[in-house]
């Protein structure tokens, strides 16, 4: 690579006017962090906010897994159990509603602040107060979510969708606190999302051009510009139905004029970009690491900055491939289904260039590199799987079927959360300064690869075989399989917990981490020593 | 602060918590008061709690900006973090923009598809048979399916005078940007202090219009999608106005104390593209909500 001309590029040459006077001494020179609980209250500092973004996700990852549990157990055997279909409701709109924006997103949010920084060779974020704001809306807003639970009447029990008329004409009280908690977990994925794209955009190190930036760092760049283009979006719809449920609108109701429809087709505009928002900061922690483990530089670089660009920019366009069975005209059906099936384009070079990463390469395979390997290989099924979905005619079948969770199992866990895990195992020495336990984590992947696998794979079956989604009974005939299901779905909650403990030991102590601890490992973050300063990059590093 | 910081980053601050606990209250409040309402007829506990939050987001707001003033009084800031804070801005803006396309996109949907399809047209000839057969289709819609009838509000008139303030607001706030960047201090503050009053003048203008279409066109909140679609379009932008007019008397208040110079004036910049994106929404809604 060649050394970039500061003199070419405006951002660099004035980072790199203010830097001249100082010299490079200064790597975690002053401050250390401050002692007791205030320290992670008044923080303003990246990494801390990270951590807490880190824990508060591995936090609801439990509570929403609870709630996954109870649905498993419930759904063991057909006929009623456990737990009332009403209760049953509460649990799978929850367990979503948590999944998503409590577990997920700001997961990624924290491995942004921690990492997008330090690759970059950025001081800090660019809004280091609103950085904390940002954060602590977040646990207020699941409270009152939790908290609504235990209302009288119940929590929201319509879906994490919340489609109209459920969530406006049969839904209870506690819809208004519904609809003020994702307000709020709107406001905080905005707030990190603009601090994300202008650290981005503002605080590279000089040298560091748009095509030197690690894929983590482009895809959240493109993800960061969804959320700010999908949240609001996100917001009208929830005060919509909090209007026609408490002040007499009527929006989603054909008797005023509006439409139930409608409501879906504004859900969706949001919801499909959400489901790359979920997506893409996952394909950037898997371009990471592939190369790291197969000591190799990433095949076909730019292509894959092309591709997220283009899978950004398509899910705009496909929104309607949820709602087939809804009814539109036959042109909207035809349209979303080609646009929809146009996805599979960019996300097939993306997996190409993934595997041809690996080809001839000198493989090893830590903790890290297991985790996305099973990513690539099993978010591809889930990617085929919604091909199936895509095609409209066949959607009339599958839809709101167990196969549509199976779909959406495989790329949010083995996705998402597979891919954060792989995160979590790659970076934990850089945070920590330990190492951890390989056979630990090697016992939990096994373990979590397998069991998830006995989780969500029969449900493809289950659905095809004609078994509904969102319901507390079934047909005997599905028996057999569910209990196979369940089992899978106790086994991949209990080895989590494997997890737990592991990243406890490893915060708690350990073998002393190397700067660099991963011999095929590139980037800015490893120049620095683990654990990482309080303060990295005061100064920015030259970028060759 | 170290003077090897070049990017200023500020030390731990209290002001975020004390800006979450204020959501939070505001948002547990209203969410018990609005159901308490529906349940009982009446408010309870709940509309304490939002006032009490109310109150510390106000708290917050003045206080972090007083912090953050201060910080640029000083000189803390450089151009780097003046970048940070233009480009965050213009974030949040598109950010409303997109909130207003939910409801702009509610709007089209209803004019275009969901009220002629009730009508009939495009071949659902039999959700118009089935459901409400009597049902006309038109914009706007003054009688709905179920039978509530309204009266539709006038473009000229008041909405036409809006019209004009807020365009002729723009041009004067413009002007007072290029005072500012002259140094000429005295036309700032007049020109100013006339997009301020401007502002005052719609939204007294605006809330003269909603007890007119309340008491004399019996159009409310209530009345079908044509008046939730008016309501909540012209009522969001009504709040946007009242915020963007706070935040120009600031400005003001900011100038009187010497605050600004030609080239720096983050604020001001950031005040004015504010006043000029709501603007932008009112001559949408202009057009969509009144005229068309």
């Amino acid at each position: 690579m060649t050394t970039a001309n500061p003199q070419t590029n405006e951002t660099v040459e004035t980072i790199h006017e203010e830097t001249v006077e100082t010299n490079h001494d200064d790597h975690g020179h002053h401050e250390q962090p401050p002692k007791g609980i205030m320290r992670w209250i008044l923080t303003t500092n990246h990494k801390d906010i990270g951590t807490l973004y880190l824990w508060f996700s591995l936090t609801m990852f439990f509570i929403g897994g609870a709630m996954a549990m109870v649905i498993r157990a419930e759904l063991f055997e057909p006929g009623l159990q456990l737990v009332e279909p009403h209760f049953f409701n509460q649990m799978t709109t929850v367990h979503g509603l948590i999944m998503v924006f409590g577990a997920v997103m700001p997961a990624f949010t924290g491995l942004a602040n921690w990492l997008v920084p330090m690759m970059i060779g950025a001081p800090d974020m660019a809004l280091p107060r609103m950085n904390n704001w940002s954060f602590w809306i977040l646990p207020f807003a699941f409270l009152i979510l939790l908290s609504s639970l235990f209302m009288e009447g119940g929590g929201p029990d319509f879906g994490w969708t919340f489609y109209a008329p459920l969530s406006t004409k049969y839904s209870g009280d506690s819809t208004a606190l519904f609809v003020f908690a994702i307000h709020i977990m709107g406001i905080s994925s905005i707030m990190g999302a603009i601090n994300v794209i202008v650290t981005i955009f503002n605080l590279r190190a000089p040298g560091m051009t748009w095509m030197k930036m690690p894929l983590f760092v482009w895809t959240w760049l493109v993800t960061a510009f969804l959320l700010i283009a999908v949240m609001p979006v996100l917001a009208g719809a929830v005060t919509m139905v909090l209007t026609d449920k408490f002040f007499g609108t009527s929006f989603f109701d054909a008797a005023g004029g509006g439409d139930p429809v409608m409501f879906q087709h504004i859900f969706w505009f949001f919801g499909h970009p959400e489901v790359y928002i979920m997506i893409l900061p996952a394909f950037g922690i898997v371009s990471a690491i592939i190369p790291a483990f197969s000591r190799k530089k990433l095949f076909g670089y730019s292509s894959m900055v092309y591709a997220v660009a283009s899978i950004a920019i398509l899910s705009f366009v496909v929104w309607a491939h949820h709602m087939f069975t809804t009814g539109m005209p036959k042109v909207a059906l035809l349209f979303f289904m080609y646009c929809t099936m146009l996805i599979a384009v960019p996300t097939g070079v993306k997996v190409f260039n993934w595997v041809a990463t690996m080809w001839k390469g000198s493989l090893s395979f830590e903790p890290p590199m297991l985790f996305a390997v099973a990513f690539v290989v099993l978010f591809t099924i889930g990617g085929f799987s919604g091909l199936m979905l895509a095609m409209t005619p066949a959607d009339f079948q599958y839809h709101d079927t167990y196969f549509v969770v199976a779909h959406f199992h495989y790329v949010l866990v083995t996705g998402a959360i597979f891919s954060i895990m792989a995160a979590a195992y790659y970076w934990l020495p850089k945070w920590t300064g330990h190492m951890y336990s390989m056979t630990l984590a090697k016992w939990h992947f096994w373990c979590s690869v397998i069991s998830v696998n006995v989780l969500f794979f029969p449900m493809h079956f289950l659905g095809l075989a004609g078994m509904p989604r969102r319901i507390p009974d079934y047909n005997i005939q599905f028996a057999n399989v569910n209990e196979i299901v369940s089992i899978g779905g106790f086994a991949f909650g209990l080895s989590q917990l494997l997890f737990l403990a592991l990243v406890i030991k490893c915060c708690r102590g350990g073998e002393k981490a190397p700067a660099k601890p991963w011999d095929g490992a590139e980037g800015l973050e490893w120049e620095i020593p683990s654990p990482a300063p309080y303060h990295s990059f005061t100064t920015p590093p030259e970028v060759k | 602060m170290s003077t090897h910081e070049h990017y200023y980053v500020p030390a731990q601050s209290g002001w975020p918590i004390v800006g979450a606990i204020g959501l939070f209250l505001i948002a547990f409040g209203a969410g018990h008061y609005v159901a308490q309402i529906d349940t009982y007829g009446h408010g309870g506990w709940g509309i304490y709690v939002l006032l009490a939050g109310i109150a510390t987001i106000l708290y917050m707001i003045t206080g972090w900006f007083r912090t953050v003033i201060n910080e640029s009084m000083t000189g803390l800031y450089s151009s780097q973090m003046d970048r940070s804070f233009r480009q965050g801005m213009s974030w949040f803006i598109f950010s409303e923009v997109m909130f207003f396309g939910a409801f702009f996109g509610a709007l089209f949907f209803i004019r275009m598809f969901s009220v002629p399809w009730l009508g009939g047209e495009f071949h659902y000839t039999s959700t118009h048979e089935f459901l409400w057969p009597n049902f006309v289709a038109e914009w706007p819609l003054v009688k709905t399916p179920k039978g509530d009838t309204t009266q539709a509000m006038p473009w000229h008139g008041l909405p036409l005078y809006n019209t004009i303030i807020l365009l002729v607001s723009s041009v004067t706030l413009h002007f007072a940007h290029v005072a500012l960047e002259k140094g000429k201090r005295s036309a700032l503050k007049a020109w100013l202090a006339a997009t301020i009053v401007l502002g005052l003048c719609f939204l007294y203008l605006q809330a003269h219009e909603y007890i007119h279409a309340y008491t004399e066109l019996g159009l409310t909140l209530e009345s079908g999608v044509y008046g939730n679609t008016f309501f909540m379009l012209t009522g969001f932008h009504g709040l946007h106005v009242t915020i963007g007019t706070i935040f120009l008397i600031t400005l003001f208040i900011r100038i009187l104390k010497g605050h600004f110079s030609p080239d720096k004036h983050f604020a001001f910049q950031a005040g004015s593209w504010y006043w000029h994106f709501v603007d932008v929404v009112w001559l949408c809604l202009f057009v969509f909500v009144y005229v068309l």
